[in-house]
């Protein structure tokens, strides 16, 4: 049925060469912020925000942070009622910085699309990043991720499933359905 | 959610997801682009059938901070009379596309009897019906109590032990009803105080405990005492001998404050009728949460409309 993708010893190795990537990108871990969409991608926000902590100790204490999108969606209307998460921004705030921000699944883009309106309403952010853990194609807009863990063409009959220590109990990345 | 109707009926889960979310709407409120764009396009008429003002306001505000349109209706001076009329307003408001409707009305039951008729397909939130329930306003006061008590971390949490006593004229006040209602589920003990002209005939069915000393309710310290408001309007008796009979009895005033335990929340649903039920100086101590009440008002209606109007209200 479902199919592995990714262990944790992977997932451990694809969040720290990203966070190496982001670094190496911003020159450094000075005005950076990292934020993650909620839920998965508040987890993966602050394990990058620890291994760049690591490597870079003169981080700021406050990198990782969380983007809820909810309000922003457009397909409000369209589904059952969404229960928003909360947003949690550095003390200073976004402006000027380079956010990098992180979710588990980019798949149509959607929920990005809604973060950058998100994120317009709380400042003025120098850049924005896209980290992703599993990118699996099949954009509905034109969005592209900067940092990606895997590359996994799948098809839309499929299912991809992401579990995490912090909200599941283990690491893992599976793959099921689509009777291909 | 399809409805608000009132607090008696709304489940634990329900009202601690819509105290979450209003932790949510409260954030917004506090940065400098203090608007979401999630009910863009959306119609929200205020029905008010009765006197409001900060009510009124506050879902204006609430709705408008969602990006909703506000239509507000105000029937005030109009031949009213209930039943079929009320039917024809709905069925105007049905035929102008209205997606919410907040209303208030001076009969019980108005709210039930639009959300139910079949006239509308709008998602009806109670903002006070005659004297019977007034949810949104109760459901400030738990959200207003837990922050207080929790601060930022309110998510999630009850009232679980928290002793609240409400003093005042209960038999015309939706406000004590509804919190009665909202306490209870939400695990507060609740002592409801008033003159016995002032009682419900009938309140052994209610989750609170009932007495007419508001110095024996007071002394042993309280978390929360809720002063409700004298309703002039609705008196149409002499339900106390007068008014500084009732202050010196039932009001809470400086000698019965500064008796309060410093940690007590002074709650008072406004408007006050100062030095009748509550006496400027403990109206105006930082033990008082009236300020935080109103603008903790607009997050928690604002949580309401989005439960209320956001999703698919097909299959609601």
């Amino acid at each position: 049925m479902a199919r592995a993708v990714l262990t944790h010893a992977d997932i451990s190795r694809a969040l720290t060469r990203i966070s190496h990537e982001i670094l190496e990108s911003n020159r450094g871990a000075s005005d950076l912020v990292i934020l993650g969409i909620p839920t998965r991608g508040v987890f993966l926000a602050r394990r990058i925000a620890e291994i760049i902590s690591r490597i870079e100790p003169d981080a700021p204490a406050d990198l990782a942070g969380a983007l809820d999108v909810t309000m922003y969606r457009d397909d409000l209307g369209r589904t059952r009622t969404r229960t928003p998460a909360p947003t949690q921004l550095p003390a200073d705030g976004i402006d000027g910085k380079t956010v990098v921000l992180v979710d588990d699944v980019l798949y149509s883009g959607r929920t990005i699309r809604a973060a950058f309106d998100a994120l317009s309403d709380l400042g003025r952010a120098k850049a924005v990043r896209l980290a992703v853990l599993v990118d699996r194609g099949h954009r509905e807009f034109p969005i592209r991720a900067d940092f990606v863990g895997k590359n996994l063409p799948s098809s839309k009959l499929e299912r991809v499933n992401v579990r995490l220590v912090e909200s599941d109990g283990d690491d893992a990345v599976t793959i099921e359905g689509g009777e291909a | 959610m399809r409805h608000l109707l009132g607090t008696k009926g709304l489940a634990r889960d329900e009202a601690l997801a819509l105290l979450d979310i209003a932790e949510d709407m409260a954030a917004v409120q506090e940065r400098e682009v203090k608007k979401l764009p999630t009910l863009r396009g959306k119609t929200v008429v205020n029905l008010f059938f009765e006197d409001s003002t900060r009510t009124r306001i506050s879902f204006e505000a609430a709705a408008k901070r969602l990006s909703a349109d506000v239509i507000t209706f105000s029937a005030k001076g109009s031949s009213v009379s209930k039943g079929e009329s009320l039917k024809d307003t709905s069925q105007t408001l049905q035929a102008m596309g209205a997606d919410g409707v907040v209303i208030r009305h001076p009969a019980s039951g108005a709210p039930q009897v639009l959300a139910t008729s079949g006239w509308i397909d709008a998602g009806v939130v109670n903002a006070g019906d005659g004297t019977h329930e007034h949810p949104t306003q109760a459901l400030l006061d738990a959200f207003t109590m837990r922050r207080r008590l929790h601060g930022a971390a309110s998510r999630g949490r009850d009232l679980d032990g928290v002793r609240v006593v409400i003093v005042g004229d209960v038999l015309h006040s939706r406000v004590a009803r509804s919190n009665v209602w909202l306490l209870e589920t939400l695990g507060a003990d609740v002592q409801l105080v008033a003159p016995p002209t002032l009682l419900p005939v009938e309140t052994s069915s209610w989750p609170a405990r009932v007495g007419y000393d508001l110095d024996a309710a007071l002394a042993d310290g309280p978390d929360v005492v809720m002063m409700l408001r004298v309703q002039a309007e609705r008196m149409h008796a002499a339900f106390f001998p007068n008014s500084r009979e009732y202050a010196r009895r039932w009001g809470l005033d400086d000698a019965r404050f500064d008796r309060l335990p410093a940690t007590t929340m002074v709650m008072h649903p406004g408007p006050m009728n100062r030095g009748l039920e509550i006496a400027a100086r403990a109206a105006d101590s930082a033990q008082s949460t009236v300020r935080e009440q109103v603008a903790n008002g607009v997050s928690v209606r604002m949580a309401a409309l989005y439960l209320l109007l956001s999703g698919d209200r097909g299959d609601a």
